[in-house]
């Protein structure tokens, strides 16, 4: 019972140090929980933090799907093949390595402001996490079960299907969870640097005018977003999925 | 059922090491029960293993009496090799190539001969190890091949399961009669299930020599005869010393 209460009574524990601390500092730097509450209140009742959050998400929802679709597929093609891999390693750390910073900037200078630029940008920098991840759990693939599968004649998506992913499921999950942090934290810069929408081109404008309220309230409203997805969709399919386990 | 027709070429060049198989072949006949005996790391698995094409060292060649198509092939493992995440039954019904032309009524008489009709909607991971070896016989069983190779499904069995598992496995090719290669170091086994042992030698492997087994199927409980068979194997045959 205890135990159960322990993730509220942290919340709790964190918001009552975070009321004390703005009490004793008493400094626009720092404002109230209730102030940032009633900043987000307002933020949403005049519709110009949904305008931006929906915006971050879709970026985010676009180029998730494109890492991930684009990673999956690279991931499982260099683990399955040895000499692709030594071919593109190289390659592969040296991507792994260059600052997301570096990514915005060169597809900003180079393909222009627009969308497509910011989606290139966050996928770059996302998909050789996705590659390295995926390229691990194929080569840990139990080889008996795809001899059994090879014996018995399973077709490519049959043994896609039941036997490869399912095998692969925990690293998919990690480079979900991974990836859905990491991306955001990405777009962010993106919109920061070159776009006129979205909740990073907001933060810098609280950032200008030092709205560390707003800047608060926009990070609770993101999180939260981040957080239903894990509650709402992430786990439950973890769950379906491990159900034999 | 007709004779099925063996094989096996070495592709891959080994300079001065000699290739586990150089060329290998070997007749059954239909419904033949046949044993391969040889010291452990002679080549049984490998053998095995190219046969059902596994191998990408070795070329096979198998042909069932004339015909030209590719065979129907059905292997247990060493280990069960199911999939921790599918039922047994879907174990077993995933060996045919799409949900439509599955026997349910087939599987429905596996599994009852094979004592796991309460264990259908269990996961393997619910399973015993018998258990287990006994869903990965039913799989191998179910697509009627046309060769079953069995590479010591027994192994790694405590006695009293192997020896259970083994009679069911010997009531279950007497009841649906199928042509079996079946690898085993154990010569008392050997002799308890074949109707012909294939005594192996290794690198390059070649058939040493072969036995037919003389001893009626309804008295191979006795452990007596079998010992007395093998003590006659011993004595007369001086160049299978090694192996026994």
């Amino acid at each position: 019972m205890f135990s159960k209460a322990l993730p509220t009574l942290s919340i709790v524990a964190f918001l009552s140090l975070w009321q004390g601390l703005a009490l004793f500092l008493h400094s626009s730097l720092l404002p109230l929980p209730e102030t940032v509450a009633w900043v987000l209140w307002q933020q949403c009742q005049s519709g110009e933090l949904p305008y931006h959050l929906g915006v971050t998400l879709l970026r985010l929802v676009v180029s998730f799907t494109i890492s991930m679709l684009l990673g999956c597929t690279i991931g499982i093609a260099l683990g399955r093949n040895e000499k692709l891999n030594a071919f593109f390693d190289h390659w592969l750390v040296i991507f792994l390595n260059v600052p997301a910073l570096v990514t915005i900037i060169l597809c900003y200078v180079w393909f222009g402001l627009s969308e497509s630029a910011a989606i290139l940008a966050v996928v770059l920098n996302k998909v050789p996490n996705v590659i390295v991840t995926l390229r691990e759990g194929t080569r840990a693939l139990d080889k008996d079960l795809l001899n059994m599968a090879r014996c018995y004649g399973f077709s490519r998506t049959k043994m896609l299907r039941h036997v490869i992913l399912p095998q692969l499921h925990p690293f998919l999950m990690s480079a979900t969870r991974s990836g859905l942090a990491l991306i955001w934290k990405i777009i962010l810069m993106v919109e920061l640097l070159g776009r006129s929408n979205g909740m990073g081109y907001q933060l810098h404008l609280f950032f200008q005018w030092f709205d560390i309220a707003s800047i608060l309230a926009y990070t609770m409203a993101f999180v939260g977003v981040i957080q239903l997805l894990e509650f709402v969709l992430l786990k439950p399919l973890d769950n379906l999925a491990k159900r034999w386990r | 059922m007709t004779t099925v027709h063996i094989q096996i070429h070495d592709k891959t060049h080994h300079g001065a090491e000699k290739p586990t198989i150089e060329n290998f072949a070997l007749s059954l006949n239909a419904g033949e029960f046949v044993c391969l005996v040889g010291q452990s790391g002679c080549g049984k698995t490998t053998l095995l293993n190219s046969i059902a094409g596994l191998d990408p060292h070795y070329s096979g060649e198998i042909r069932v009496g004339n015909s030209q198509q590719n065979p129907q092939i059905g292997y247990v493992f060493q280990q069960p090799c199911l999939l921790p995440w599918r039922t047994v039954r879907e174990n077993i019904e995933l060996v045919f190539s799409t949900q439509a032309i599955v026997p349910k009524l087939q599987v429905d008489s596996l599994l009852d001969f094979m004592q796991l009709n309460a264990y259908q909607h269990a996961y393997p991971k619910q399973l015993s190890e018998g258990m287990r070896r006994r869903v990965s016989i039913i799989r191998a069983f179910a697509t009627n091949p046309d060769l079953l190779l069995m590479d010591e499904p027994f192994v790694s069995l405590d006695a009293p399961m192997a020896r259970e598992v083994r009679e069911l496995l010997q009531q279950l090719w007497h009841s649906r009669p199928h042509t079996v290669l079946f690898v085993t170091h154990d010569l008392r086994e050997a002799i308890a299930l074949a109707d012909r042992l294939v005594f192996l030698t290794s690198r390059p492997m070649r058939v040493l020599r072969e036995v037919k087994v003389p001893i009626a199927r309804n008295l191979r409980h006795d452990v007596r005869i079998i010992e007395a068979f093998r003590d006659e194997l011993i004595h007369n045959y001086h160049d299978l010393h090694p192996l026994l």
